[in-house]
């Protein structure tokens, strides 16, 4: 399962050209991911009213099916779920205990015997919402919640939900993400969704330690010095530095780290004034920004968490809808037939 | 494709029987909302013509439609904009064409999501019957009975008129 698996495009797409998975922004084209923003933005909107549901998911069941931990990622999908008008049930499971290929195939039979429609998937390993996705009963839709370091598209749409809204367009715009891009799942969904929306450049920094292989056939530019770097940006993203993952010497320690590659205020000011700084959090205060720029007027951050639920909301409704119409097309067929 | 029936007509009449049936409920002050997109033209007409300070609202249905589960979701939605609180208010809901009402049904559970209106007055500019749900307009512009494959649809803003078309062409 590689990244850009052409084999994604027909998975995640019914034969006219619908989401019935979201599963890799690989293989999507402009028109889709601007139809999810602009699908997203009327749900911002539903967010602001007095009864912030709409009955679209009424009757379905999501089942938020964590294999690795994440508070911020799985409440946004809850809510997102509960105001589709969902039923939810939310499943944290620890993978380390029996083999995995088994029991993922045994915990997913579970799940289909109660009739689910919609599996919301993070794991550890790349490539697993994929697997789910071919071996599943057709008509259920599948979520990457985060997979390995392959993909997190909610996250990366988000961002992009996030940047339009200050910004408007992505013609032109100058974008850095600085940080852990080795270890990032959401910084290969990112460099994807700011290339096929038009983003003029988006630009890696990072130590060389912190860089995969591969990075510039990403499509994108790689800078080690974050001065250097900074230089006109228009958006600047800061990466979450993995602690837990920090294994090996791939950095001197934290410090180090903060005074080569933190965002602080001195460094702020190198980009252009009206820069907006995005964080997809928890953020480790000190360690890649310091707590001024966090809360600083050039802040997006907590503009990114309320954008993330109506993100959820539409690719939910967005897959849920295509197995619909996928479903019905098939019934109808063989009514005809 | 053939423009048919007297738009200045049609909006007079539309006027008229709004001032009349706001006369007859006793309100005073009433917040208009049409159903994007053709309903959105009138609530501007109407708007000016009955001489109503507060801006109108716009209703997107789409995510009230009861065909989500045959047809999926309409790539096109936009959000829904209402520049008011309906909590306790005395609405007109205004549409162009009124057919099947469950247009009418999803744009009035979208409402009460809003807050509860103290009443609703529905007016469209053309009834062309075939209802399927109990939903009936308080003030119509024009009955039309068409034959099975003719559609009707609202065209504008500038000048607004109305096309009629013949299914499948």
């Amino acid at each position: 399962m590689t990244a850009n698996d052409p084999s994604s495009t027909s998975l995640q797409l019914t034969a006219d050209g619908q989401l019935r998975h979201f599963l890799t922004l690989d293989g999507l084209s402009r028109a889709l991911l601007t139809e999810i923003l602009d699908t997203a933005d009327s749900f911002i909107e539903v967010g602001e009213r007095s009864i912030k549901k709409v009955p679209l998911l009424r009757g379905r069941t999501v089942v938020n099916l964590f294999f690795e931990s994440s508070t911020r990622t799985r409440s946004t999908f809850e809510l997102a779920a509960k105001r589709l008008s969902a039923d939810v049930l939310n499943l944290d499971i620890n993978t380390s205990a029996t083999s995995k290929g088994e029991s993922l195939s045994d915990t997913l039979l579970n799940l289909e015997a109660m009739a689910s429609d919609m599996f919301v998937v993070r794991h550890s390993q790349s490539g697993a919402p994929h697997f789910i996705a071919e071996s599943v009963t057709p008509g259920v839709a599948i979520i990457n919640a985060g997979d390995g370091r392959h993909a997190h598209p909610t996250q990366a749409m988000l961002d992009m939900l996030t940047i339009r809204q200050h910004k408007g367009e992505f013609e032109g715009l100058k974008v850095a993400i600085v940080g852990d891009v080795l270890h990032s799942r959401v910084a290969r969904s990112q460099i994807r969704a700011l290339n096929e929306l038009g983003a003029a450049e988006v630009r890696i920094i990072a130590p060389a330690t912190l860089l995969p292989r591969d990075v510039e056939s990403l499509g994108c530019t790689v800078e080690y010095d974050m001065a250097r770097g900074m230089k006109d940006l228009d958006v600047v993203i800061m990466l979450r530095l993995q602690k837990e993952r920090m294994e090996g010497a791939l950095l001197p320690s934290e410090r180090e780290f903060y005074r080569l590659y933190g965002l602080s205020r001195e460094k702020l000011a190198l980009a252009d004034p009206e820069c907006i700084v995005m964080h997809p959090g928890p953020i480790n205060r000190g360690v890649e920004i310091e707590s001024a720029v966090a809360d600083g007027p050039q802040s997006v951050i907590l503009n990114q968490v309320t954008n993330g639920i109506a993100i959820r909301m539409a690719v939910m409704s967005m897959a849920m809808g295509g197995q619909m119409t996928e479903r019905n097309r098939k019934l109808a067929g063989r009514a005809e037939g | 494709m053939t423009a048919l029936l007297d738009m200045d007509r049609l909006l007079d009449d539309l006027e008229a029987g709004l001032r009349k049936k706001l006369e007859q409920r006793g309100v005073t002050d009433p917040a208009l909302i049409g159903i994007r997109t053709g309903g959105v033209w009138l609530a501007d007409a109407m708007s000016k013509r009955l001489g109503l300070n507060e801006p109108w609202g716009e209703l997107d249905i789409s995510f009230y439609r009861d065909d989500f589960s045959r047809i999926g979701l309409n790539p096109k939605v936009k959000p829904s904009s209402l520049p008011f609180s309906t909590e306790d208010r005395d609405i007109i809901l205004i549409d162009d064409v009124i057919m099947s009402g469950r247009t009418i049904r999803a744009a009035m559970n979208e409402i009460f999501d809003y807050g509860r209106p103290a009443s609703i007055i529905l007016a469209t500019l053309v009834d062309l019957g075939a209802r399927e749900l109990p939903v009936q307009p308080d003030v119509t512009g024009q009955v039309l009975a068409l034959q099975p494959q003719q559609r009707v649809k609202l065209r504008g803003p500038d000048p607004l008129h109305i096309e009629l078309q013949e299914a499948g062409k």
